[in-house]
């Protein structure tokens, strides 16, 4: 947390590798945001399968695609790479938009 | 809070050298509560301001050394964070620590099938831990790497990565070096495509696990290649690094 | 809660000016200036070819308009050299660019007496919104050149919206219209958390500050 409380995920932007490059070479996946995910939802999420809104395919989060260097963080559908999720970090708060997601599943052990 | 959750004070208990420019090092960290080969964590850093950053990093030893995990990071240049770890880090500091994390990205033995491991660089960092995991267990499936470097100098475990070969017959190994090869080189020299993982992955059969991790543009070949060499969607697994330095 | 872990030896890679004095006074609060200028993006870079490529102002005007790239660029047009702060905390200074202010577009269309807002849009479904007053009076224009060059598709090109008092958030890369409306609408990062107006001297960075 910095001064203001806030998480530094604009360094989430910059990343270890800023460049001037396309945005493609710097697409992540559903793995890196594991962390801030399971912090939020408290539990590990990669393997969880959602639906996309767009166009219905079933991915697990890991293999979405991630765009961290962002404001927030996007999670795009490998199928059809409409917006399934979006996190922002605020002072007060995580920000998960899920209406991308037309469907999580959260299989009990 | 489940214990992957929150954060823990790691202390850094040995740094090792495995390329000019990549480093492994050793965290020890009270309460771990092991991992799965393949999982990362997330550390933290931050300033006496209060500005702080966060990245994540593979964790390269296996679960079966308790109590302790190696991450192995390759310096970047302009990385704010990796150049942190390499010119500033010593043994004996403290780094905070979260997780493991990743329950997607992850193979043990009892998974059944056989392993095939697909790396570009610094991506060889997770299938090391399934690697040494798989060198712990009795019996252990069938396995096959490929591996791309710029060089021979970066290859990253290299001559432990030939140890496991020699002493197990059911475990191959080939690498690609993509920008410069020693003279009498008589591995592969272009970057990784279709021919070169179908030699690969045929002798496998059939039950293939894959684990493709590395800069994006590497995974995405990798895994397309490997969709059209048959291997089912949900038998290809991805971790994608993002772009590697020049 | 207890204080935070600091982390020995670590100050993080942050340039703090070039010595303070008239560059502090350009570097709003809770930034610092960088001398790159990072693409950050929330999807796949759009590359509209620039024959299909189109303007559009809509919404509470008497007749909406359009302008192909070649109409667009018939525009009158003139150099702006700002300084673009970015909510993700870096600050760039002086930086130069071309083309045509969005006074310019909007004489082209009759303003409703009841319009109040700009609903900017663009490739790659990205919105952000704006008051009017935000963007009259010289305050807003769309580039298509950054430093003396056509503006690049990792950059916003073919052309982006600039608001130079605001965060870069709000000048949406590959923008192709402004939608006039009475009623306010938050855009893709206003209506997850960021602040609705942005003034990053006001440090406006989230909803609530």
């Amino acid at each position: 947390m910095n001064a203001n409380g806030v998480v530094n995920q604009g360094d989430d932007a910059m990343a270890d590798r800023v460049g001037s490059g396309p945005a493609e070479d710097h697409v992540l996946d559903g793995n890196a945001l594991a962390g801030r995910l399971a912090a939020v939802f408290g539990a590990d999420v990669t393997a969880t399968p959602g639906q996309c809104a767009h166009c219905g395919t079933v991915t697990v989060v890991g293999e979405l695609r991630a765009y961290v260097r962002a404001p927030g963080a996007v999670l795009r559908c490998p199928a059809c790479g409409g917006v399934v999720l979006r996190i922002v970090e605020t002072p007060e708060a995580t920000i998960v938009d899920a209406r991308g997601a037309a469907q999580l599943r959260f299989e009990r052990r | 809070m489940p214990d992957s959750i929150s954060w823990r004070l790691a202390t850094v208990a040995a740094l090792r050298d495995e390329t000019p420019t990549v480093r492994t090092f050793t965290l020890r960290i009270p309460g771990w509560p092991g991992h799965r080969p393949g999982q990362h964590v997330d550390i933290r850093l931050t300033a006496e301001d209060g500005y702080s950053v966060e990245r994540s990093y593979s964790i390269g030893s296996e679960p079966e050394r308790a109590g302790e995990i190696d991450l192995t990071v390759e310096r970047i240049a302009e990385g704010e964070v990796s150049s942190f770890l390499h010119d500033v880090v010593v043994a004996g500091d403290r780094i905070e620590v979260r997780g493991p994390i990743g329950g997607y990205f992850a193979w043990d033995a009892g998974l059944g099938g056989s392993l095939f491991l697909v790396a570009g660089g610094s991506g060889v960092v997770p299938l090391m831990a399934m690697l040494r995991h798989r060198a712990r267990v009795p019996s252990p499936p069938s396995a096959s790497l490929i591996f791309s470097s710029r060089q021979y100098e970066d290859i990253i475990y290299r001559d432990e990565l030939e140890l496991l070969a020699a002493r197990d017959d059911r475990l191959r190994i080939a690498h690609t070096l993509t920008r410069s090869q020693p003279s009498g080189w008589t591995g592969y020299t272009r970057r990784i495509d279709q021919a070169m993982l179908g030699e690969a992955v045929a002798p496998l059969g059939n039950g293939v696990r894959a684990f493709i991790c590395g800069p994006t543009a590497l995974v995405e070949t990798a895994a397309n290649a490997l969709l059209r060499l048959g291997l089912p969607a949900d038998r290809i697994r991805t971790e994608r690094f993002g772009p590697t330095g020049t | 809660m207890s204080d935070p872990f600091v982390t020995r030896g670590f100050v993080g890679r942050r340039e703090h000016g070039y010595g303070g004095g008239s560059l502090a006074v350009r570097t709003p609060p809770g930034q610092y200036l960088t001398s790159d200028f990072p693409v950050l993006s929330a999807g796949p870079t759009p590359r509209t070819p620039l024959d299909r490529w189109s303007f559009r102002i809509e919404g509470l005007v008497r007749e909406p308009r359009t302008w192909t790239w070649d109409e667009f660029q018939a525009l009158p047009a003139r150099d702006w050299t700002v300084d673009i702060s970015c909510v993700t905390k870096w600050t760039k200074l002086d930086m130069r660019w071309r083309g045509v202010s969005v006074d310019t577009l909007l004489e082209h269309v009759d303003l409703d007496p009841t319009a109040a807002f700009a609903i900017a849009w663009a490739d790659g479904d990205y919105t952000t919104n704006l008051p009017l007053s935000d963007v009259l009076n010289g305050q807003a224009f769309v580039a298509w050149e950054y430093d003396g060059r056509p503006l690049t598709p990792e950059h916003g090109g073919p052309a982006r919206l600039v608001v130079p008092g605001r965060y870069f958030w709000k000048s949406a890369k590959w923008v192709r219209g402004l939608r006039i409306q009475a009623s306010d609408e938050p855009g893709f990062w206003e209506s997850l958390g960021y602040h609705n107006r942005g003034d990053q001297w006001l440090e406006e960075r989230y909803g609530g500050d």
